[in-house]
């Protein structure tokens, strides 16, 4: 976003020596006013407007929203929602790095699951034969793996071709998600029950808890995965080329970047986070799989990833707050006697008043963006020039 | 067309008008009378204030204070919309043409009346403007299939659709070709004759002089001068040239180095250069062939040496492969075959990172397109094309400290106007980002560089600088290849020219007397003269 560019209204008869000149803010913090407006408050709008609509359903919104804290945040329950926040914030990692670069990785849902059928059919074997932290760091690179090994078709057919990759990774999340499915019936299925499902990882294997909570180290793994890619965005080559790529492709071109290695790296990097996902659900938190079980993480996170302009850090934030959401909801929902639904029209505001306010934040522009270029760029002069 | 007398109350006249933009004055109490039957120029450099006012005389923004007098009487310009009612047509800088559309379709876009389109209306309208301004226009030829010239005239016919009485025309000269100049020249006799009155910005004093019954000249958003037709008239043009670059640099013209080289840039001053006929060959070219991108031309069979010290000009029309040449040089494009040599040694195989390293350089014409990456801050851009590289980026992880030294020293360099380095590098000015694109290109021991389009769309003094750092580049040793639709300027710089024209390099003229029509004829080109 460019700076604010609120012009004075013509009223035609304003005098010379009147003329408003703004104090010269700084850039960083005329940023940060931004990025506060147009991702808080659209979030407090949206539960206002779910306060106003739980009130025309005859319910009270604060005793809702009390007790979404209760059940999200107070005594303990925090805990639980941090445990739900693993998944998304590995998820939320791998979309983050390869939007960035404008690609468009669609194939989380099959990424994820291909990966947990996999983990889920090695782990109890695994956990069994070789020392714990061995097999996790085994179960998490499988994930990550297969996951990355997912993207590669659409990757090379985007890097050769071209090819539209939005349809190639949503196919592919088809063939993955039926074929995550097909190992949990076939290979990986638990012989001990007619149920579609894989063999229970036992309590005592499942990746261990941070000292002093309940919450299991997969969320560590979570933050530190978080936190290099958004090193990886900032401040390495690798994030720069990629995000000229997303910025302009024809400038990638002309800077001599090569578009094809890094379609498949980022590619290959997308997908490995989300397969890291898998492992921390799984092995954190499940203890197995069977079919039918489709979370679709990417789809509920997706809106948060946009929401925090695709800024690895600022997602968590967004990430924390639907986690406390979802966890105490369920709780808050059925004290209400109304289905946990409502939970997604609150998701639904938020996404409705970013919308909103991203069209106000474009209309303060609007003169602007109706200008031919040449004058937008002597604007431009003058501005930079102040 | 009604006729408009031309002496009595003035067509449009702005009183004392002012726009302030956040923290800068872009129009201060700017009087401006236009008649009819007049070509009224706005002189000045970018950012002297000319698009404001034209924006606000399109409807596009609204002054802060003054009036805007329409035959008299005091009118607001509410919108574009109200600006063509009132009779005001605008034709910008940049094509606002629909490419995928026919040039009927594209001027019927502005008829509102009723669902169905006249078609049979527009045709006869279209046909009786073209006669009016003394062009022919193909109302089916697709508008990106028209060459720029002739883009331009549909332009102007649609500027004139609804019946304008004042058409503005920013920068239109910008694009066009020696002959489209001349041939706009004539579409704009033809219109002041029938009453219309022109505006006509540009920041080139010969258009402004040869073109203009009045001359208004602009600088930092004020009004600092005015030649009547009469002065025009009377006055040598030598003489009015003179006080208007003393106009138009005022004080500045006193602490800028080179006033000697404006001057010499006003006045047209060819360069005497010479290069020895035993100079090493720094870049050969070798039947070089590379194909074209969509509907835009490639380059075969392309041959030359360039000799230490030497400038090369390429001659010839938009759209004859000059993109497809200075890519394939640069390792943008994929040549599919024939060779490219630097210093003997074949970089065919290269990509730009490496090229660009062995003193291979290319700077873009696309500068807004391709040269920068807007989003990012001045002093990242000014490597893009050494990501990676030490001592700027360390096990892959940027130096930031590394960067921002360096990159300020060549802001300092190049004197690229930018509150810091650290400002994002869209907000800059054409002439400051074609700096950064200089800085970027000449910086690290150059060794040949292929300038395209090097001064398209530049002022006066920014023009006059990078011609002096291409003389320099090659006064010092190193070698360049000019890419040009601008003659004069090729005339002014090089020591040879090359025609190409369809992909094709027709000959190769030294510089000299004479040039200029043996470069013109080749470009016009009977297949007989190719060599």
């Amino acid at each position: 976003m460019t700076e604010t560019t609120t012009t004075t209204t013509a009223t035609g008869r304003a005098s010379v020596a009147a003329l408003p000149r703004r104090p010269a803010r700084s850039l960083r913090a005329e940023r940060i006013l931004d990025v506060i407006i147009r991702s808080i408050v659209p979030v407090v709008l949206a539960l206002v407007a779910g306060g106003v609509l739980l009130l025309a359903l005859g319910r009270n919104p604060l005793t809702f929203y009390g007790n979404i804290w209760t059940g999200g945040v107070a005594a303990g329950a925090w805990q639980n929602s941090a445990i739900r926040m693993a998944p998304f914030l590995l998820i939320a990692a791998g979309l983050t790095l390869i939007f960035r670069a404008n690609i468009w990785n669609l194939g989380y849902n099959g990424q994820f699951l291909l990966a947990a059928a996999l983990v889920s059919g090695y782990a109890p074997g695994l956990t069994n034969h070789v020392p714990a932290w061995l097999a996790f760091a085994l179960l998490f690179l499988l994930a990550g793996a297969a996951g990355a090994i997912w993207t590669i078709v659409p990757a090379v057919l985007k890097a050769r071709y071209g090819t539209n990759e939005i349809i190639t990774t949503l196919m592919m999340s088809f063939i993955g998600v039926d074929l995550a499915s097909l190992l949990i019936k076939g290979p990986f299925h638990d012989p001990t029950t007619p149920l579609p499902q894989t063999a229970v990882i036992p309590l005592d294997k499942m990746l261990p808890p941070i000292p002093g909570t309940r919450i299991h180290i997969g969320l560590l793994i979570a933050f530190a995965a978080i936190f290099v890619v958004h090193y990886m965005l900032t401040r390495t080559s690798w994030g720069l080329r990629l995000q000229i790529v997303g910025a302009n492709p024809r400038a990638a071109r002309h800077f001599g970047i090569n578009l094809p290695r890094l379609i498949l790296t980022s590619f290959l990097a997308s997908g490995f986070l989300v397969g890291l996902a898998a492992t921390a659900d799984i092995v954190g938190l499940w203890g197995y799989i069977r079919t039918g079980w489709d979370p679709a993480y990417g789809d509920t996170i997706i809106p948060f990833v946009f929401l925090a302009r695709l800024n690895a850090l600022a997602v968590v934030p967004f990430i924390a707050f639907f986690s406390v959401l979802s966890t105490g909801g369920d709780l808050a929902a059925q004290q209400a006697g109304l289905p946990t639904d409502v939970l997604y029209v609150l998701v639904g505001l938020i996404l409705l008043f970013m919308t909103v306010i991203e069209y106000l934040g474009r209309r303060r522009e609007l003169g602007q963006s109706y200008l031919p270029q040449g004058l937008r760029q002597a604007l431009h002069l003058r501005r930079a020039v102040a | 067309m009604t006729q408009h007398n031309g002496t009595s109350i003035p067509l449009v006249e702005l009183r004392g008008i002012t726009k302030a933009f956040p923290g800068v004055l872009a129009n201060d109490r700017i009087d401006l009378t236009l008649r009819g039957g007049e070509v009224h120029c706005l002189l000045g450099e970018n950012g002297a204030g000319k698009s404001t006012l034209i924006a606000i005389l399109s409807g596009l923004n609204r002054p802060d204070a003054g009036e805007i007098l329409i035959e008299g009487k005091p009118t607001t310009i509410s919108s574009p919309r109200r600006a063509l009612e009132l009779g005001i047509g605008t034709v910008h800088q940049h094509s606002t043409l629909i490419p995928a559309l026919s040039v009927l379709e594209n001027l019927m876009l502005g008829d509102r009346r009723g669902l169905r389109l006249d078609e049979a209306g527009a045709r006869r309208r279209l046909r009786d403007l073209s006669a009016q301004l003394g062009v022919e226009i193909d109302p089916d030829a697709k508008a990106r299939d028209l060459a720029l010239g002739h883009q331009q005239q549909v332009e102007i016919v649609k500027a004139l659709w609804r019946g304008s009485r004042v058409l503005i025309l920013d920068e239109p000269t910008s694009m066009l070709t020696p002959q489209g100049v001349a041939e706009l020249a004539k579409v704009l006799d033809r219109l002041t004759e029938s009453g219309q009155a022109i505006v006509f910005i540009t920041h080139k004093l010969h258009e402004a002089l040869s073109l203009g019954d009045q001359i208004s000249i602009l600088r930092q958003g004020r009004l600092v001068g005015h030649l009547t037709k009469e002065e025009i008239r009377i006055r040598s043009h030598d003489e009015l040239r003179a006080e208007i670059v003393r106009i138009m640099f005022g004080e500045e013209a006193r602490d800028i180095g080179d006033v000697a080289e404006l001057r010499e840039e006003v006045a047209g001053a060819r360069s005497e250069r010479h290069v020895p006929e035993n100079a090493e060959v720094v870049l050969e070219l070798r039947g070089l062939t590379a194909p074209g991108e969509g509907s835009e031309r490639g380059v075969e069979e392309i041959s030359f040496e360039l000799r230490q010290g030497e400038i090369l000009g390429i001659a010839g029309m938009d759209g004859n492969g000059q993109r497809a040449l200075a890519e394939a040089i640069a390792g943008q494009r994929h040549a599919s075959h024939g060779h490219v040599l630097l210093y003997g040694g074949d970089v065919s195989r290269l990509g730009v990172a490496s090229r660009q390293k062995l003193g291979l350089r290319y700077v873009t014409d696309d500068r807004l397109g391709e040269g920068i990456v807007g989003m990012l801050p001045v002093g990242l851009n000014l490597f893009l094309k050494r990501i990676g590289e030490a001592p700027y980026w360390r096990y892959g992880r940027i130096q930031r400290a590394v960067v921002e030294g360096r990159a300020a020293e060549l802001v300092r360099e190049f004197d690229v106007r930018t509150p810091s380095v650290s400002k994002r590098v869209s907000t800059l000015s054409g002439g400051n980002i074609q700096k950064i694109l200089l800085a970027r290109e000449l910086s690290f021991d150059p060794k040949v560089v292929v300038f395209h389009k090097p001064t398209y769309g530049l002022d006066v003094k920014t023009t006059a600088m990078v011609r002096a750092l291409i003389r320099k580049l090659a006064d010092g040793g190193g070698a360049a290849v000019v890419i040009s639709t601008d003659l004069d300027e090729l005339l002014e710089l090089s020591d040879r020219i090359a025609v190409l024209s369809r992909g094709r390099l027709v000959g190769v003229v030294s510089n000299g007397p004479g040039a200029a029509e043996e470069v013109g004829e080749l470009m016009v080109g009977s297949p007989a003269e190719a060599a």
